[in-house]
């Protein structure tokens, strides 16, 4: 169990020093993201009413498309240089080097957030994290996606025409973490009591725990040669 | 094996009108919404078919993991496949009967909307199988997605519900008020399409087969 925390840490090492040098995924994910804001805000008349209870919605979308990019470029840089190869020949557990990328990727894309959501804040005249359980809600959302888009994203790198494949078979498995986000959103931001959020909360993580467990299994079958 | 498949085929002719005859002649005409109601029989019983196709791509998706034959993953994608079909038979006749009952051609109700992600993941799938070219990669790959897609389709329907629900709850409720004559003609129907699914996967299984069988007949060609 310790050697398996090492060889995730040194993983999620390796990614963060290279990602620290080039800042690829994370600029050209930010970028976009801010893009998705902006070209989002085109819908909606200024100072809108509604536009508390549609931001949520906004900022997922947003964070989702970004994120789809990211994944696919972050897996990527693995697939060209053969080094996911060369991690599934070495003698590590294969789970370490998912769940390392799974990190790394995770760090990518909280990261990422920190600054779109104060940048968000003043666009939308929202303010997201207004509730102490946001941050359950962010994390629980970005881990959910990130498993699953991790998964998918080193399914798509060996396919044909990669960048159509990941959308269309991540999208449709996340819908009821997207729906669960958007709709803890709107309710903390608004204030509502908490029976109206708590079963989406749970759902949340209802969701990781299940899909964990069965990536966890099948992850073995996606990189055997 | 041969006369297997010939005897479902056949079965499959002459169920498919009886289910037709139990649908228009034998049920009788609902009081409220009138002859539109006919569209159900035919409804659910796609929509049996399409879940249960997605519960065999899944039981051959772990089968295919872990013993790596042919025939499961023939089947499994056989079964999506005719999966897709048949969802795609369930949302268009469930669209034209919302239009006559509830006034709208779509509403996000759970199994409207579950039917339709359960379309896309078939999409998906078979996309997946369309463009991976190494023909073992393709079984992995899709194995993982059908495993995947099985455990997502429980959590999309209860999401959705929680969301907003409209669609009448036939079966939860014992029946609900259906005559029983309707009953036996939905079985019927059930019946008709669960063997009309079992006569198409059988032929995409023999396609399947052939395909394999001339592949490797050309590679060797080749290799001399």
């Amino acid at each position: 169990m310790l050697k398996f925390i090492k060889v995730v840490f040194a993983l999620v090492r390796k990614d963060i020093s290279l990602e620290y040098r080039t800042k690829e995924i994370m600029n050209s994910m930010f970028v976009f993201a801010f893009l998705v804001v902006v070209v989002f805000s085109f819908i909606f008349d200024p100072g809108e009413h509604e536009q508390a209870q549609i931001a949520g919605g906004v900022y997922w979308m947003a964070l989702i498309f970004s994120g789809l990019l990211g994944l696919g470029k972050s897996m990527q840089s693995e697939i060209t240089g053969g080094n996911i190869e060369a991690l599934i020949l070495s003698p590590i557990s294969r789970n370490a080097i998912f769940f390392g990328k799974v990190i790394s990727n995770l760090i990518f894309m909280l990261v990422m957030q920190l600054v779109m959501l104060p940048l968000f804040a003043a666009l939308y005249e929202v303010n997201i994290v207004s509730h102490v359980l946001m941050i359950a809600v962010i994390a629980g959302t970005t881990y959910g996606f990130v498993l699953l888009g991790t998964l998918f994203s080193l399914i798509a790198a060996r396919t044909r025409s990669r960048e159509i494949m990941l959308p269309l078979l991540l999208l449709p498995v996340l819908v009821p973490l997207i729906l669960a986000a958007i709709q803890t959103t709107g309710a903390l931001s608004a204030g509502d009591p908490p029976e109206e959020y708590m079963k989406w909360l749970r759902l949340i993580f209802v969701y990781d725990i299940i899909f964990t467990s069965v990536a966890a299994v099948v992850f073995d079958a996606v990189t055997e040669e | 094996m041969k006369r297997y498949c010939a005897a479902i085929d056949i079965l499959t002719i002459i169920v498919i009108p009886v289910a037709l005859w139990f649908a228009f002649f034998y049920a009788p005409v609902e009081a409220r919404t009138g002859i539109v109601q006919k569209i159900f029989y035919f409804h659910v019983a796609s929509a049996w078919v399409g879940f249960g196709a997605l519960f065999t791509t899944f039981v051959c998706s772990i089968i295919f993991l872990v013993k790596r034959n042919h025939f499961s993953d023939d089947l499994a994608a056989a079964s999506a496949e005719i999966g897709l079909l048949f969802c795609t038979v369930v949302l268009l006749t469930g669209m034209i009967w919302a239009k006559s009952t509830w006034g709208a051609w779509w509403t996000w109700d759970p199994r409207l909307t579950t039917s339709l992600m359960l379309w896309f993941i078939y999409s998906g799938y078979l996309f997946l199988r369309k463009f991976t070219d190494d023909s073992e990669k393709r079984g992995k790959y899709s194995a993982v997605l059908g495993i995947i897609g099985f455990f997502d389709v429980p959590v999309v329907f209860f999401s959705i519900r929680w969301w907003r629900t409209i669609h009448p709850n036939v079966v939860q409720q014992g029946g609900g008020g259906m005559h029983p004559k309707m009953m036996t003609a939905m079985f019927v129907a059930i019946a008709a399409f669960t063997l009309l699914y079992v006569s198409l996967v059988n032929k995409r299984m023999r396609l399947a087969a052939l395909e394999r069988k001339y592949y490797f007949k050309d590679l060797e060609d080749k290799n001399g």
